[in-house]
């Protein structure tokens, strides 16, 4: 336990890694991300670690694929152009099931987009991205602080489920600074990586990383058993928060930043009367379905308002989620526009009337 | 009885599922060998490409990755600052390495990156089956040139080490053959070169193997020799284009 | 109570620096603070600014729409801003640079010829922390030794002479 050092974002997200035993960052310099990069390099080759500035998002995904499946805790780090790119790495890291942490400073987009906070890249984070049957894990941090608890978890996940886990948050999340506590972390309990291509030592059989299976039969059963840990995920992984949905007669929904300029337009909404409850999804995958049904419980006469700074990527899984028990309303900006507090609580006034 | 020719314990015991006349068979071998001779077989980790060799990681005893197509530089470059006391190799076709590839083969080169790649050049697109490669030479007919390379329209052969020799990072790259027993032999002993000089530590070695296809090409074996040696070595001399050892062994 | 500030001017100024102060002496105390600046090409010699939350419950909304403090240090600050501070706020101008006077009348204004100030100190690059010194006084945020302490920690103890010039030119704001 440490104090609290105030801290921007990019940089306490590095800082973390390197704390969780992170000594591999693969990088290629992008707006709003950089300061990770920039960190990175200064604090690795003092610790006897690798910084390697790769030659695009290309290579770099596929340096974390090679030192990954030699056994050592490695990450990348781009925002959201860079992310795309890095998408082939990402499947067949997937395919290979090498652990990994990517990180995704959001930015606006299409193509390239701008460089101001969006959160336009859900349906690539959590719906695919890459081809083939294959999930990410999905961790959207809401504060400086939790990106730097959610980092830690990042690697322990990904170790302990052998997948890539990505960590997305936008430029506003990656630029701020909060004051910051770094935990001890112990990653003692996760198993050994039996295997990693390590070196044979002539002492065991060879291990190979790979995610070419001709066989459709083999792939099938390999695609099988990589389903039955994302299920263990799904049971274990969830991580959300909720604050007064039962009794809410709208529930804001909303992750990272957004979540929290909807909870000062949920206080605003409260001094007006209204009852307003939020669920802010913490894992986008698996995504915490088990949120709505506490917020359903008591009653399912309520509006659930997805509030997202895309135009609705996240709506999809809150439908699925009320499968048609409720009401679902969406409010968003986009292009990298913050929604304002004052324009959710037009939205909230808007769906629960006058008071 | 006495055993007198047998497997190099690197290569496994598994069929190749090469064309009958592919050299792949005979590199494979020789890499073997050398990892058996420098008997680093459990320390090494060979990354494999996507093209006729994609199957490499079946037919090597040690540790092997297989890379998408043409990532094997970027690959073995994580493997090995992961890994620095261990030996990583690729084993890459001209696809791979000069179209697909070619940004990470050229930095992988320029950052001098203590590895070693084995390039087999023969000049066409084998798995798929016989198309237009980087490498396929003026006037050639491929699947995808069918009336010949026209470098007016489809581009020039590209020299692969003499391209990569001009860098600084390099420091050692040859280009050889295996049509002949001589070849063979100055083939193994520029892998073993290679090699050798990854773990002494000297950067980024590469041993470029012209080779055939006699099954695109649509030749015997002996004709795709004999045709590879008028054609193909004209264009691609063979020879040392890099060595920083060769003034300290001068 | 919850501080909302948004500290603008042209890049070069020391307006993120600012804000950090600010930030850093309310983590100090024990408080929520976020510090959220502006970045991309309009940091490359354009304008720079950043929204700083003091307050003692945890911070919703790092983006500050209706700040209760606005410290300006160019023209265009004013204009961006002056309309969003809520009635009864309080806004810093820097006199030296900022000839127009605020519209607002119904708001606290503050004027400060900082940068004149400094240069005449011999501390033309600490304009900013005179204006921080006077935003710290007119608003309570903190007591000065809170300040000076602040400031005490965030520069390096190696850079001695820096320090003490930060300290001159916050306390000459803070005496204005």
């Amino acid at each position: 336990m440490g104090d609290k050092v105030l801290m921007k974002g990019n940089e306490a997200l590095a800082e973390a890694a390197i704390r969780a035993g992170c000594r591999h960052f693969f990088g290629y310099p992008i707006t709003p991300q950089t300061e990770v990069s920039a960190y990175m390099a200064k604090k690795m080759p003092k610790i006897g670690g690798t910084f390697l500035q790769a030659e695009s998002e290309v290579s770099a995904i596929n340096m974390v694929y090679g030192a990954g499946g030699a056994g050592v805790r490695v990450m990348t780090s781009s925002s959201s152009p860079g992310i795309s790119l890095k998408q082939e790495g990402i499947s067949y890291i997937a395919g290979a099931d090498v652990p990994c942490v990517i990180v995704n400073i959001v930015r606006g987009g299409p193509g390239l987009g701008g460089i101001q906070p969006a959160q336009s890249d859900y349906f690539q984070a959590t719906k695919g991205g890459g081809h083939g049957d294959y999930h990410l894990v999905v961790l959207a941090p809401s504060s400086i602080q939790e990106m730097v608890d959610l980092t830690s978890d990042a690697f322990d996940i990904g170790d302990k489920y052998r997948c890539p886990v990505m960590i997305m948050g936008d430029g506003m999340l990656g630029q701020m600074m909060e004051p910051v506590e770094f935990k001890d972390t112990d990653a003692s309990s996760l198993p050994e990586k039996e295997w990693a291509t390590s070196g044979t030592g002539m002492k065991r059989k060879k291990n190979v990383i790979n995610s070419l299976f001709i066989e459709a039969s083999e792939l099938e059963d390999l695609v099988l058993e990589r389903q039955k840990r994302y299920d263990e995920i799904c049971k274990n992984e969830v991580r959300y928060e909720a604050v007064d949905v039962e009794d809410a007669d709208i529930v804001l929904v909303a992750y990272g930043t957004t979540s929290r300029i909807a909870k000062t337009a949920m206080a605003k909404a409260k001094e007006k009367g209204y009852k307003v409850g939020i669920i802010r999804p913490i894992t986008l995958w698996p995504f915490p379905f088990e949120a709505f049904e506490k917020a359903l419980s008591k009653n399912t006469d309520k509006t659930f308002l997805a509030v997202e700074m895309s135009m609705g990527q996240m709506v999809e899984d809150v439908r699925l989620a009320v499968n048609g028990r409720a009401n679902v309303e969406f409010f968003g900006r986009t292009g990298g526009i913050v929604p304002t507090p004052k324009e959710i609580l037009a939205k909230i006034e808007e769906i629960g009337g006058a008071k | 009885m006495e055993k007198v020719f047998k497997k190099p314990h690197a290569l496994s015991d598994v069929s190749f599922h090469y064309c009958p006349g592919c050299p792949h068979g005979i590199v494979h071998r020789l890499v073997a060998e050398v990892i058996d001779e420098l008997g680093i077989e459990g320390d090494t980790i060979g990354v494999a490409p996507v093209g006729c060799s994609v199957f490499a990681y079946n037919y090597f005893e040690c540790d092997m990755q297989e890379a998408a197509h043409g990532r094997a530089p970027a690959v073995a470059t994580g493997i090995k600052r992961a890994l620095p006391d261990k030996v990583v190799f690729t084993y890459q076709g001209d696809g791979d390495l000069a179209a697909i590839g070619t940004a990470e083969t050229v930095h992988v080169a320029a950052r001098g990156e203590n590895v070693t790649t084995i390039f087999i050049n023969n000049a066409i697109y084998g798995m798929t089956g016989g198309q237009m490669a980087p490498t396929t030479l003026a006037g050639q007919v491929t699947q995808t040139s069918p009336y010949g390379r026209d470098p007016k329209t489809q581009g020039n052969p590209i020299r692969v080490s003499e391209m990569l020799a001009t860098l600084d990072g390099p420091a050692y790259i040859e280009r050889v053959t295996v049509d002949t027993v001589p070849n063979i032999k100055k083939a193994k002993a520029a892998i073993k070169k290679a090699f050798r000089l990854q773990m002494e530590g000297k950067g980024f070695t590469l041993v470029e193997v012209v080779s055939t296809c006699p099954t695109n090409w649509g030749m015997s074996p002996q004709e795709s020799f004999k045709w590879m040696r008028e054609n193909m070595l004209p264009h691609y001399p063979l020879g040392v284009y890099k060595d920083i050892t060769a003034k300290e062994e001068a | 109570m919850t501080y909302e500030t948004i500290f603008a001017g042209f890049g070069g100024q020391g307006i993120l620096f600012s804000g950090k102060v600010v930030a850093y002496a309310g983590m100090l105390e024990g408080l929520n603070v976020s510090h959220l600046p502006s970045y991309g090409p309009e940091m490359r010699g354009g304008t720079a600014n950043c929204s700083v939350i003091v307050s003692d419950e945890p911070v919703a909304s790092p983006l500050i729409t209706e700040p209760t403090a606005l410290v300006v240090m160019n023209g265009p600050s004013l204009d961006k801003f002056e309309k969003a501070v809520v009635p009864g706020g309080k806004i810093f101008i820097d006199s030296t640079l900022i000839s127009r006077k605020c519209e607002r009348d119904d708001v606290d204004v503050y004027t400060i010829p900082a940068t004149q100030m400094a240069l005449d100190m011999g501390i033309a690059k600490l304009a900013n922390m005179i204006i921080v010194g006077k935003l710290i006084k007119e608003t309570n945020m903190f007591t000065w030794e809170q300040l000076e302490g602040a400031i005490t920690k965030l520069v390096p103890a190696s850079k001695a002479a820096m320090l003490e010039s930060n300290i001159k030119a916050l306390r000459a704001g803070y005496e204005y």
